[in-house]
């Protein structure tokens, strides 16, 4: 096989395991801020429940998470999916996974915020959700962008699980082609192409980062 | 006119010792009181249950002719609804003694961020107020800067701004100046006697007799939760009870 067919056949699986990342990004980063403001709640069962989630989530491979989203739609209720599902199976499984992840770095942000801040906002009349949104969020996800950033290398590494379920997702093809032609090269390129995306994304937060260090 | 008044309030945390045992405080328009005591006597409780940041456990509190909290029948205090405490913050300010800046906006916004959008006030009318209010604070220039780039006493004088742009009735604070090197709590003093001279009513709780002695007009000592004296400034320098003839001389030593 001609490097060119290899190169595009792997940029076919990069594109799906680029819309993995970017669908678990966008659904997660808001889900994980849902579930710590329900987990910060004095409420002490939905407290619980939150918590047990996220524990699981953090305690079992994300590999086992998405075979069980993958599979328990048939062996639990008996319902065959389209295969269209597989990918679907992915995203849920991966944005349940990295929301529990963000949930405690959100959590742990907020709860880092000086108790003057609240009370400073809270003595000027603003609204609870005024001082969340304009005091206390903006100072949160400055002080959450490293730990961000790392869950964000990570799930570009991760997307290569949804081979697990044979999503034909760049790891999937590299690992066919490789066996089908006994080759290691299409491994590298996919190493390569993983180490380019991930280069591109800490670049992209450095810059972030960077804009948000007009304060301290 | 009353402008602020508290009575028999009484405050526990968590149902351990009273903090506060039934003291009352009234304090008229224009006035400045002082509040000096010993360390633990619970000035701080005070000023934070007027400014309802604490919930007192008994007792009154009344701003103007308007009624914040009262005793139910069983002698509890009972408070308004959250929306009605919310449009009474706006009467009265608080100054920290750790000034409590919003870090991510600039001095113009933390001054001008809280009439626009909790008061709903055009914007460029409060952000020509906010900046005479810099120019009064001596900080015109700073106006763009952010409070991690101020000294102490910029951001002391920044936080007395931010309380005043949304002109309240009373203004309390919680020893402004002991955050603050012993070089820059002058140029605080010096702002708050300017208020005080604008006749911008005032409860100030402070370490600084000899400030206390200069600018108010009624000077109070608080003890174990209760008014133990309060008279004119005079009292400072004659004062009657035992208690506060020790503290004092503990201060001045
Ligand atoms: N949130 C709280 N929980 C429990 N106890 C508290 C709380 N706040 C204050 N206290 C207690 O109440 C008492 C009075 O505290 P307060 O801060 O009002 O004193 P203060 O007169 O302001 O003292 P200082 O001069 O040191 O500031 C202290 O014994 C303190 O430990
Ligand atoms: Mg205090």
């Amino acid at each position: 096989m001609p490097l060119s067919v290899i190169l595009a056949k792997l940029s076919q699986g990069m594109a799906t395991s680029f819309a993995i990342f970017s669908l678990t990004l966008v659904l997660s980063l808001p889900l994980g801020l849902v579930v710590a403001l329900i987990r910060l709640r004095p409420n002490r069962p939905i407290q619980a429940v939150t918590r047990g989630y996220i524990s699981i989530m953090r305690g079992t491979p994300l590999m086992l998470q998405l075979l069980v989203v993958y599979f328990s739609p048939y062996y639990l209720f008996g319902i065959r999916l389209t295969p269209d599902y597989r990918f679907w199976a992915v995203i849920i499984a991966f944005v349940l996974n990295y929301a529990a992840y963000f949930a405690e770095i959100y959590r742990g942000g907020i709860e880092s915020i000086p108790v003057g801040q609240h009370e400073a906002a809270e003595i000027l009349g603003y609204t609870k959700s005024q001082a969340f949104t304009r005091i206390i969020l903006p100072q949160v996800v400055k002080n959450i962008l490293p730990s961000v950033t790392n869950e964000i290398i990570t799930l570009i590494k991760d997307t290569s699980i949804a081979f697990a379920i044979a999503v034909t997702e760049m790891f999937t093809i590299a690992k066919a082609i490789a066996s089908a032609e006994k080759t290691m090269v299409s491994y590298a390129i996919a190493g390569l192409f993983y180490y380019v995306f991930n280069f591109i994304v800490a670049i992209t937060m450095e810059r972030v980062e960077k804009r948000l260090n007009y304060y301290r | 006119m009353t402008v602020f008044k508290i009575t028999n309030a009484w405050k526990s945390f968590n149902d351990s010792v009273n903090v506060l045992r039934g003291i009352s405080l009234s304090v008229e328009s224009g006035e400045v009181v002082s509040i000096i005591g010993p360390s633990g006597s619970g000035k701080s409780t005070l000023l934070r249950c007027a400014t309802l940041l604490e919930r007192l456990n008994a007792g009154e509190i009344r701003y103007g002719e308007e009624i914040i909290a009262e005793n139910d029948s069983a002698g509890k205090s009972v408070y308004r609804e959250e929306a009605a405490l919310r449009a009474c913050r706006q009467q009265f300010g608080l100054v920290f003694q750790n000034f409590n800046l919003f870090p991510h906006f600039s001095v113009l916004k933390n001054i001008a961020d809280a009439p626009i959008n909790v008061q709903k006030r055009p914007k460029a009318e409060v952000e020509s107020e906010a900046s005479a209010l810099l120019e009064k604070m001596g900080l015109s220039d700073k106006k763009d800067a952010y409070p991690f780039q101020l000294s102490g006493g910029q951001q002391q004088r920044v936080s007395i701004a931010r309380a005043l742009a949304l002109k309240p009735d009373i203004l309390f604070f919680d020893e402004p100046t002991s955050a603050l090197d012993p070089e820059l709590t002058g140029e605080i003093l010096k702002v708050i006697r300017s208020l005080a001279e604008e006749k911008m009513t005032m409860v100030v709780v402070t370490h600084e007799i000899e400030f206390a002695r200069i600018v108010s007009d009624r000077v109070i000592f608080m003890d174990g939760g209760v008014i133990i004296e309060e008279g004119t400034p005079d009292l400072i320098s004659n004062p009657n009870n035992e208690r506060t003839k020790t503290f004092l001389q503990k201060l001045r030593r």
